[in-house]
């Protein structure tokens, strides 16, 4: 994994922000991410992570501030159409198609690249897709299920999936919430694992708790702490950060 | 994605054969009334692209249906066009636009404001015709002729015979199938079908989600329209009835009944329905009130209507052969 030699920003929000109600869910975030590194955003629950997630995914749209993608505005665009830009999303909550085969699942995903509409030739028919869902099916360990329905697969596996799908419709930028969450310990390193094998490849935005992998993956660490950055920088300058050992790391920092 | 099952597969093609045979022996009165259960069957089918797949309950789907009767009703009479070439064409595209036009607004809606919303315009649809007092307003209007096929001086279809307007009616009904069926095997259908399960997720994945309603609701029009084409060759009636809500439940109902998301349930649905209601009819004054209990039973008994009966036997006999 070598180093670009210049340093390239895909993803710049500016004092993005962030209402409900009242209430500032995000606020004044300014974040940098760079390409083909591993920028985590970590904090106390509530701390507008997955807010923040929903804004750069177009889930959700800004009340201040601006998002920037390879140098274009991209603030307020529709979730498809930032979708369709390369950038991929993985949730929290496993959304999947339950009723659907693990295959189904990922072919209705990297059929949403398919420049036109189709109507008429079967979807069985698009050589590339099937591939490309195949692919990604592969990728995540997932290929001895692929007839499996999605309902009927352990909760480790539905959460394969749902970074299965976000694959198989191609990006370059991931945006995962919480890869990690609820999985047991032989499951979590074989996620890690592939994310690590993701991140030669893409550049990834990624929330998660699990501080071990946090500390193992990431390039670049962004604490924030109700809706508002706290530190940025890297793991090494993350841990030695006094305010961030204060509000939030505690004794769970490794050494 | 349409997966017929095979047993409502079989029952298909039998009744396709049966109905293509029926007329070489079956009697005026039921030639008749099976074409007209046809085009009702055509008007649902068209309406469970909608209800079925898209998961887009309207509320309001009479209004492409009886706008092209209108269309048909209005050329013939005020016109004194009767070519089929020139009403056809118009009765579907008025149905099209009209369906974009709703559909285009409808679909900013989801859930219960979609089936208020779709109510509503193709209420305003009803009274703008039951208004018109130069088109029959509340009492209709007869329309003077049925369409006519010329070549030259050649008639190359008679809409007056009974039995070619039979065979016509379940062309259009097998043709509507075979084109739902092949757009619900496309990347398109299943599109929809992802969109009914999780909306949200399909944004994520980059689908522009209202384009895709938005096209299945003209598509759906547009074959209501063609039911209301065929509507307006048969009676040669035109009334605001055809537009109203009633007909928008009607329809609607004979989806529900025959099982939603399969195709073929609406067909099965229409036959059963439509031939209840005649039967009832000759029983009581107050018929209504019979189908308003079996219509109850249907949708408490088998929540998937008749197609989910049919699933479960074929469920059965796949076990009972042991290959299940």
């Amino acid at each position: 994994m070598a180093e670009p030699a210049a340093r390239e920003t895909v993803l710049e929000t500016r004092k993005l922000g962030r209402l409900f109600g009242g209430l500032a869910a995000v606020q004044d975030v300014s974040l940098t991410v760079e390409r083909g590194r591993v920028h985590a955003i970590v904090g106390p629950n509530g701390a507008g992570k997955t807010t923040l997630i929903n804004l750069l995914s177009g889930d959700l749209k800004p009340s201040a501030g601006t998002v920037g993608y390879e140098g274009r505005d991209i603030t307020g665009w529709p979730a498809h159409r930032v979708a369709r830009l390369g950038i991929g999303r993985s949730y929290q909550k496993t959304n999947i198609f339950r009723d659907f085969t693990a295959f189904e699942n990922c072919r209705l995903a990297a059929q949403a690249r398919l420049p036109r509409l189709s109507l008429l030739r079967p979807a069985a028919g698009h050589r590339d897709v099937t591939e490309q869902a195949a692919h990604a099916l592969e990728l995540c360990g997932l290929a001895e299920r692929r007839d499996t329905r999605a309902a009927s697969m352990s909760y480790g596996e539905q959460r394969q999936l749902e970074l299965a799908m976000m694959l198989a419709t191609g990006p370059q930028l991931l945006l995962l919430d919480e890869p990690l969450a609820g999985m047991g310990p032989e499951e979590s390193a074989r996620v890690l694992d592939l994310l690590r094998r993701l991140a030669a490849g893409h550049t990834m935005v990624m929330i998660e708790h699990d501080m071990d992998a946090v500390f193992s993956i990431a390039d670049e660490i962004t604490v924030m702490v109700n809706g508002s950055v706290l530190a940025s920088g890297t793991p090494a300058e993350i841990r030695a950060n006094k305010a961030v050992q204060d509000a939030y790391l505690g004794e769970e920092a490794p050494e | 994605m349409p997966h017929h099952p095979r047993i409502a597969l079989a029952l298909l093609a039998l009744g396709a054969v049966f109905l293509a045979v029926f007329p070489l022996w079956g009697d005026t009165f039921y030639i008749r009334f099976i074409a007209r259960i046809m085009i009702f069957a055509l008007f649902a089918m068209s309406l469970d692209l909608l209800v079925g797949y898209a998961g887009l309950v309207s509320l309001g789907h009479a209004a492409f249906f009886g706008l092209a009767v209108y269309v048909v009703a209005g050329l013939v009479n005020k016109a004194g066009v009767t070519s089929a070439f020139v009403l056809l064409p118009a009765a579907l595209g008025a149905a099209a636009i009209a369906a974009a036009a709703i559909g285009w607004i409808s679909i900013r809606t989801t859930g219960v404001y979609f089936i208020m919303i779709t109510l509503a315009l193709a209420q305003m649809v009803y009274y703008f015709f039951h208004d018109q007092k130069e088109w029959g307003g509340t009492d209709g209007m007869n329309i003077d002729s049925k369409p006519t096929v010329m070549l030259g001086d050649l008639k190359l279809f008679d809409f007056y015979d009974r039995v070619q307007f039979y065979y016509l009616a379940l062309g259009c009904l097998v043709a509507a199938f075979v084109l739902l069926t092949v757009i619900l095997r496309s990347p398109f259908g299943h599109t929809l079908v992802g969109i009914r399960a999780n909306e949200g997720r399909m944004r994520a994945l980059g689908y522009d989600v209202q384009r895709y309603k938005l096209i299945a609701f003209v598509i759906a029009g547009t074959l209501a329209g063609l039911a209301g084409f065929l509507e307006a060759a048969r009676a040669t009636f035109a009334t605001p009835a055809h537009l109203g809500w009633h007909e928008s439940g009607h329809v609607l109902m004979i989806v529900i009944l025959g099982g939603m998301g399969t195709l073929f349930g609406p067909i099965l649905g229409a036959f059963v329905m439509l031939l209840m209601e005649d039967y009832f009819a000759t029983l009581t004054e107050r018929w209504l009130l019979i189908m308003g209990v079996f219509v109850i039973l249907v949708v408490m008994l088998l929540p998937d209507g008749i197609a989910g009966v049919l699933r479960r036997v074929g469920r059965l006999g796949r076990r009972g052969a042991g290959d299940g």
